[in-house]
């Protein structure tokens, strides 16, 4: 039971991971909550069943399944990207300089256009994700593996690993550091902060494309709604860690999975969405500024 | 030849005028000192050199180009770096990283050399890497390479901002305040750094209010008072020139 409920909720933390490292990246880069980020996770979901449905119709899916699945991938990846990206350059980009109220509200408004532009073009009801996986899977001590679990904990990994090499080991990478220290000095020892914000948004959007196709793989299911409450749970998970802090996220995500997966398993699963407030209230409590935050001063 | 030039620059923030059709010319090569009291307007130039705020009038130019509407990282990239007051290193990196992300705006290899590792991002990589010590030997922190910034001693601090000013390769290079809050020692060791940076072919200029090292080493001193340009010479012209003594003293009754 144990080990079950371990499995499970690395499944799940290793999503809401991969959706709290939008958040967090955009969170240092521009001090802003993209609440509309929820949104492109839910995008990333849809866009999976509208592209694996082009690939079966077109046969790629019987002449080569992983080559379908990549190609979905890649896919989805880029519109969700392209997504963010846009939202970026409307939404947020011409509220700059204004109080950092606007943006905020302004990201709530892209919230809600895009759950209603999906809603309007996909239908209010929910879709059906193709059974691709078997649902059979390794067995360890007792716990079963399904080979969707094991592929996505692996690609959850994966990814975050490549993540942070990118932020230490590339140019951009320290670009992306430096522009979250300060991003007026930034722009004086000539990084082009602009480019640097587009990036954090096509890679923020494109780890949330990946994690809303994955978990509409997982559950079979998709619906216009589903992005608000991974957003809001991948938020508490990036708070958690200490809103900001890429490792915080990582962090906060698999251990809010694995919070959620053992309180439901060994106290009650009807509160499932609940667990996630509770701690969030009690790291709140005792450490304002998550546990890999460091408390800041106000910036003078 | 003159590097820059500064045609009547005016600053007004709402009512307030910090900075008053300033004009002065500054020769390549050369070490300039902007002095006066607080509430001059020095930094305000400053910020107005390097793109960060925008003068209400006039115009700068800057080897043969006008910069007085461009944006920061372009400004650094014709050649003109600053460092700070209150020190604004990157804290949350180490020191040779501090130097090599100013290094960057002069590299090539982009997104796409840094996902496949090509032969050319590798020896560029390297031969950033190799430059960053050069500077750092150059303001004789070598050997704290690794050391978050943020950790480091004060005076290694405001050492370690020129060496990553210089990185990005300027031509013009503004200091405010090098010696703010430095002991004597420390003091003379900046004065041989800055001469050092004009022996480099760098053109510097600084404010300071250390006057010891202000006569010690400009060959131009420009003085404000309340935003206006009340004096301008060589150090011995400007310790005779009554206005200046006016505007730091007060006026004799």
């Amino acid at each position: 039971m144990l080990a079950q409920q371990l499995i499970n909720g690395l499944t799940v933390g290793g999503v809401y991971a991969l959706i709290a490292l939008g958040y967090t990246m955009v969170y240092g880069i521009l001090e802003l909550i993209n609440f509309a980020h929820g949104e492109i996770y839910m995008l990333g979901a849809y866009l999976g069943i509208i592209f694996l449905a082009f690939f079966t119709a077109i046969g790629l899916t019987s002449y080569s399944l992983p080559l379908a699945l990549i190609l979905t991938f890649i896919f989805s990846v880029f519109f969700c990207s392209s997504y963010g990206l846009t939202i970026e350059k409307l939404a947020y980009k011409p509220l700059r300089k204004a109080p950092r109220l606007s943006p905020l509200i302004s990201a709530i408004g892209v919230s809600i256009f895009l759950q209603n532009y999906v809603m309007l073009t996909q239908g209010a009801t929910d879709k059906v994700f193709p059974h691709l996986f078997e649902s059979a899977g390794i067995e360890i001590k007792g716990a079963i593996i399904t080979y969707m679990q094991f592929f996505i904990i692996a690609v959850s990994a994966v990814l975050m690993l490549l993540l942070q090499l990118f932020i230490t080991r590339t140019r951009m990478g320290k670009a992306m550091r430096a522009v979250a220290q300060d991003r007026v000095m930034a722009s004086l020892v000539g990084i082009n902060v602009d480019t640097v914000i587009s990036v954090t948004f096509i890679i923020g959007s494109g780890l949330a494309a990946v994690a809303g196709l994955m978990v509409a793989m997982y559950y079979g299911l998709v619906n216009y709604s589903i992005g608000y409450i991974a957003g809001i749970k991948a938020f508490t998970a990036a708070v958690l860690g200490g809103i900001g802090s890429i490792p915080g996220a990582m962090f906060g995500g698999i251990f809010l999975g694995l919070f959620e997966s053992l309180s439901s398993g060994y106290i009650s699963s009807e509160y499932k969405d609940a667990y996630a407030f509770v701690i969030l209230i009690i790291i709140l409590l005792i450490k304002p500024a998550g546990l890999f935050g460091k408390a800041n001063e106000e910036k003078v | 030849m003159y590097l820059l030039e500064i045609r009547d620059i005016t600053k007004r923030f709402g009512g307030i005028r910090a900075v008053e059709e300033v004009r002065f010319r500054v020769k390549d090569g050369s070490i300039t000192s902007i002095i006066g009291p607080n509430g001059a307007g020095k930094t305000t130039i400053f910020n107005c050199l390097t793109g960060i705020t925008r003068p209400t009038k006039g115009a700068i130019g800057f080897l043969d180009a006008e910069i007085t509407r461009l944006k920061p990282d372009k400004i650094v990239k014709l050649g003109i770096s600053r460092t700070f007051q209150n020190i604004r290193l990157f804290k949350e990196m180490s020191a040779i990283e501090n130097v090599m992300v100013s290094q960057h705006c002069r590299t090539h290899s982009g997104f796409l050399g840094a996902i496949t590792r090509s032969r050319f991002f590798k020896n560029e990589e390297k031969s950033i890497r190799e430059k960053a010590l050069e500077y750092l030997e150059l303001i004789g922190l070598e050997s704290s390479g690794d050391m978050l910034a943020g950790n480091l001693p004060y005076g290694s601090q405001k050492r370690l901002e020129i060496a990553r000013a210089i990185a990005t390769e300027p031509r013009l290079i503004l200091l405010d305040e090098p010696t703010a809050g430095m002991n004597p020692q420390e003091t003379s060791e900046m004065m041989e750094l800055i001469k050092k940076l004009k022996e480099l072919g760098r053109t510097v200029i600084l404010i300071e209010h250390d006057m010891k090292v202000v006569m010690g080493i400009s060959e131009n001193i420009i003085v404000l008072d309340h935003g206006v340009k009340i004096a301008e010479g060589n150090p011995e012209e400007i310790r005779k020139n009554s206005l200046v003594i006016e505007a730091y003293l007060g006026k004799e009754h």
